[in-house]
């Protein structure tokens, strides 16, 4: 500290040159000006992180067994790169069957516009502990942000063995009721470029889940919410899962909570 | 519980009248005042107020009160806020600060002008202060007034580490009183500020629960008609914007405190009917603007950042961030006032009683609504998208004459990235620009198309009361410098609200390679654009900035200027501090974010 404590007279004689002769091994700093290399930065930049469920809901459907359903989505990074890591995914009740990761997504992203990320990575489909589900490892580029009107968008092509494409498109949006209720319109629409019977993938439309949720913001970290939804399969899609014995269109209530860590 | 809060006040029987009379009025002025707390009488008042020259500071972080609830801020000798510390015009202040903490620390003074490595901004000043260290600072006092004095070391201001300054002056003010209180304005939460920074972060609208919502729409669709409020709605929708975002941190987690107590704790200073009382109101919060008013007295304005301005009475004022400003009251009546601070969102307020007795109090006024920004904020959206915004700026300088500008593009001149030109000669530079801009520029003091200095800002209504604005404020007498500008230069004000990402010319402080340069003596107009919808409060270390509001050679001088939603600010500079400076924005997470820059005088 001592060598920074100067005397008056040397203020006043001249800061500047009592500013050298007293401070040595003056460095050029990164930021271009004058100050020794063990000062520390005057304002340096924090990575941040963030860690939320959007859905971890209990989801009863009119047609078939009850599920635990969960969305989750968290971030480590700076304003402009993040790294990700998304999963959706369900326990179907009472099947016997492990839980499954219909993706459980590793991507960069970057700051591309104000309000648009650029995303690319990595994804798995398949069983959480065991083998009880078909996996697969796809590759995954999109765009995730806020479309005007404020609607939350996540679209991403996947890319899965064989060349087979898929789009997918979330969309949200939350109508502010009070400063607490919430009611969040979404929906959710899967478009394939080419068939897969194996993946159970038909080509063009592949199914459409349209979704009402009314949430309670107790803090802004936990929200407990009540909603509907409706899904259906088309074309090719709707075809093989009619060959596998399951509903091609179902509607389901759901309980669930938002969660933000 | 009081002994824990700090309480500045001070009264100063100058029996002026009398003691004039009989030839001592200098001697009773140039006295050292005599301290008395309104309160905590001789034991808390000895240990609130520091007198200079020889200072010392103790930092520690401490368990304490704070609105009635167990927490642990930062204390000054013992108390959070910190003391008031008192010097004298002409004093070299000798000020011995130690860490007791187990993290660096610092002291910048806010205002004061002194040498560059005596501010206290780590990285810049100095090293900072290692935990187990003393550091003293030395510098002579040049100036008088009210300024404050806070940490420049990550976001410790927020947790307490700030405290009230006060110079006396060497010359008797140009104003009378009786009596003086410092009003200190803080916010306080019960977070860890690096949490409330992490959910900006995350969600810019964290803290704000009075958004719109369903009811205000139908609301005013009854007040507006369908057409008018879908058009307005939808603007602000595509936009993907608040029009209610006035505050990043509301009082949904602040407890705003005035000189360290809740608005519950009722902090009072005593007066006696009849007598002018000096109130020295600072703004130390972190976040928060304030509306302080006094319902039932009018309040004179004599001072602003410290610095004496002619006087004006009001009813209202806005004190931004970091600012400060000098009032006097004269309350006739025996009954107890309230000094009625509301936060500029509206979701709280500070609040305190003047009184001619201990223990009274008054009404407490209702709060306002939170307004809704308007078309100027929306103008400022054109900052967003940085393409845009240059098509705009041009059309609002259209106010100046273009083709005088000698062939300059002002436009592009923006676009230029300043730091970039350090590389270039800057004696050539400034000759060519000293030329250009000699034919084109406005006189020195001239408001700049673009200045809203005649608006008190966002919810505030001009018509029901007096409210002080920018426009109001000239000096007592003019400054030393009257030069006209040699340079201009212009900085925008820029940020991504859903990144909660700010910064100058679109670019943080961790982007950037390099300080702003300033001329060794030069005389330079710093012109601000605000292309935000928030409001800026920018401050400059080591120099004065005159801001030019249309009074000439009487233009007032300022440490830290608001700058509204796409208002475009100008102030004069004399460069004559050689050193490295900060200048930043005084919203603590904005600086954090980003919005901070070094100046580099040489």
């Amino acid at each position: 500290m001592s060598i920074i404590c100067i005397s008056r007279h040397a203020v006043i004689a001249s800061a500047a040159s009592a500013t050298l002769s007293v401070m040595p091994l003056l460095a050029y700093a990164e930021d271009g000006y004058d100050a020794p290399d063990d000062w520390p930065s005057p304002m340096a930049e924090h990575l941040q992180w963030s860690a939320a469920f959007d859905r971890l809901e209990y989801a009863s459907p009119d047609k078939g067994n009850n599920a635990l359903v969960w969305d989750f989505q968290a971030w480590y990074g700076s304003d402009v790169n993040r790294l990700y890591v998304k999963s959706e995914g369900e326990n179907i009740q009472g099947d016997g069957e492990d839980a499954e990761f219909e993706s459980l997504e590793l991507l960069y992203s970057r700051l591309v516009a104000d309000f648009w990320e650029f995303q690319a990575g990595m994804g798995y489909q398949g069983g959480v502990f065991s083998d009880d589900h078909e996996e697969r490892v796809y590759g995954v580029l999109g765009f995730q942000g806020t479309a005007p009107y404020r609607i939350e968008t996540d679209a991403a092509l996947q890319f899965n063995e064989g060349g087979i494409v898929t789009a997918s498109i979330e969309l949200e949006h939350d109508v502010r009721l009070t400063q607490r209720w919430y009611l969040q319109p979404r929906s959710e629409i899967v478009v394939a470029a080419n068939e897969s019977e194996a993946l159970g993938i038909g080509r063009g439309v592949n199914s459409l889940r349209i979704g009402l949720r009314a949430r309670y913001e107790i803090t802004r970290r936990f929200a407990p919410y009540v909603g509907m939804y409706w899904e259906r399969q088309y074309g090719a899609t709707a075809d093989m899962q009619r060959v596998e014995d399951e509903e091609v269109e179902n509607t389901g209530v759901v309980v669930g909570v938002k969660l933000m860590f | 519980m009081k002994g824990t809060t700090s309480t500045f006040s001070t009264s100063r029987r100058q029996l002026l009248k009398t003691s004039s009379a009989l030839g001592l009025g200098a001697m009773a002025l140039g006295m050292t005042p005599a301290w008395a707390s309104p309160l905590g009488r001789a034991a808390a008042a000895s240990r609130t107020v520091e007198s200079g020259p020889e200072i010392a500071l103790a930092i520690r972080r401490e368990d304490r009160l704070v609105a009635g609830q167990r927490t642990r801020p930062i204390t000054i000798n013992g108390s959070s806020p910190g003391p008031m510390v008192r010097l004298k015009e002409g004093q070299e202040a000798v000020i011995r600060v130690t860490n007791l903490m187990d993290e660096p620390t610092s002291i910048h003074w806010h205002g004061i002008i002194l040498p560059p490595e005596m501010d206290g901004v780590p990285g810049i000043s100095f090293a900072g202060i290692a935990p187990g260290d003393t550091f003293t600072y030395r510098f002579p006092v040049t100036q008088s007034g009210t300024y404050w004095y806070h940490s420049h070391s990550g976001l410790q201001e927020q947790e307490g580490h700030a405290g009230p300054l006060i110079i006396d002056a060497a010359t008797p003010d140009a104003f009378q009183y009786d009596r003086e209180h410092v009003l200190l304005l803080t916010d306080w939460t019960f977070e860890d500020p690096k949490n409330v920074f992490r959910n900006l972060k995350t969600m810019e609208g964290y803290y704000n629960f009075q958004e719109r919502t369903v009811a205000d729409f139908f609301a005013d669709v009854r007040r507006n008609g369908l057409q008018d409020t879908v058009e307005a709605r939808s603007m602000w929708a595509e936009m993907r914007m608040s029009s209610r975002d006035i505050s990043d941190v509301t009082g949904s987690t602040y407890t705003y405190l005035l000189n360290g107590n809740a608005p519950d704790e009722n902090w009072t200073g005593l007066f006696r009917r009849g007598e002018t009382v000096r109130l020295r109101v600072i703004n130390g919060s972190a976040m928060s603007y304030f509306d302080l008013r006094i319902p039932g007295l009018k309040m004179t304005v004599v001072a602003a950042d410290g610095q004496p301005v002619q006087p004006v009475p009001v009813d209202e004022f806005r004190i931004g961030v970091a600012e400060a400003y000098d009032v006097l009251v004269t309350p006739e009546d025996d009954k107890a006032y309230t000094i009625f601070a509301e936060a500029m969102d509206r979701s709280g307020y500070a609040r305190a009683t003047l009184a001619p007795r201990m223990g009274m109090q008054a009404n407490i006024p209702a709060r306002r609504d939170i307004a809704d920004r308007g078309m100027e904020a929306m103008g400022a959206h054109g900052g967003m998208n940085h393409s845009k915004m240059a098509g705009m700026d041009s059309s609002k300088m259209a106010g100046m004459d273009h083709s005088k500008m000698a062939g300059m593009d002002h436009s592009k001149m923006a676009g230029m990235d300043h730091s970039r030109m350090a590389g270039m000669d800057h004696s050539k530079m400034a000759g060519i620009q000293g030329e250009a801009l000699a034919a084109g520029m406005l006189a020195a003091g001239a408001v700049q198309p673009g200045a809203r200095y005649d608006q008190a800002g966002i919810g505030l209504d001009q018509q029901q009361r007096r409210v002080l604005v920018y426009q109001d404020l000239k000096a007592l007498a003019p400054w030393p410098d009257q030069r006209p500008p040699q340079r201009e230069m212009e900085l925008h004000l820029t940020g991504n609200m859903e990144r909660y990402m700010w910064s100058f010319d679109g670019k943080k402080f961790s982007e950037v390679n390099g300080p702003i340069h300033f001329n060794k003596d030069e005389r330079l107009r710093l012109i601000l654009i605000n292309d935000t919808m928030m409001e800026h409060p920018i401050h400059l270390h080591g120099m004065w900035m005159e801001l030019e509001n249309g009074h000439g050679e009487m233009i007032p001088r300022k440490h830290t200027l608001n700058v509204k939603p796409g208002e475009r600010v100008s102030a004069l500079i004399t460069a004559d501090a050689e050193g490295s400076w900060a200048f930043h924005c005084h919203l603590l997470y904005h600086m954090d974010a980003g919005m901070f820059r070094v100046v580099k005088v040489s």
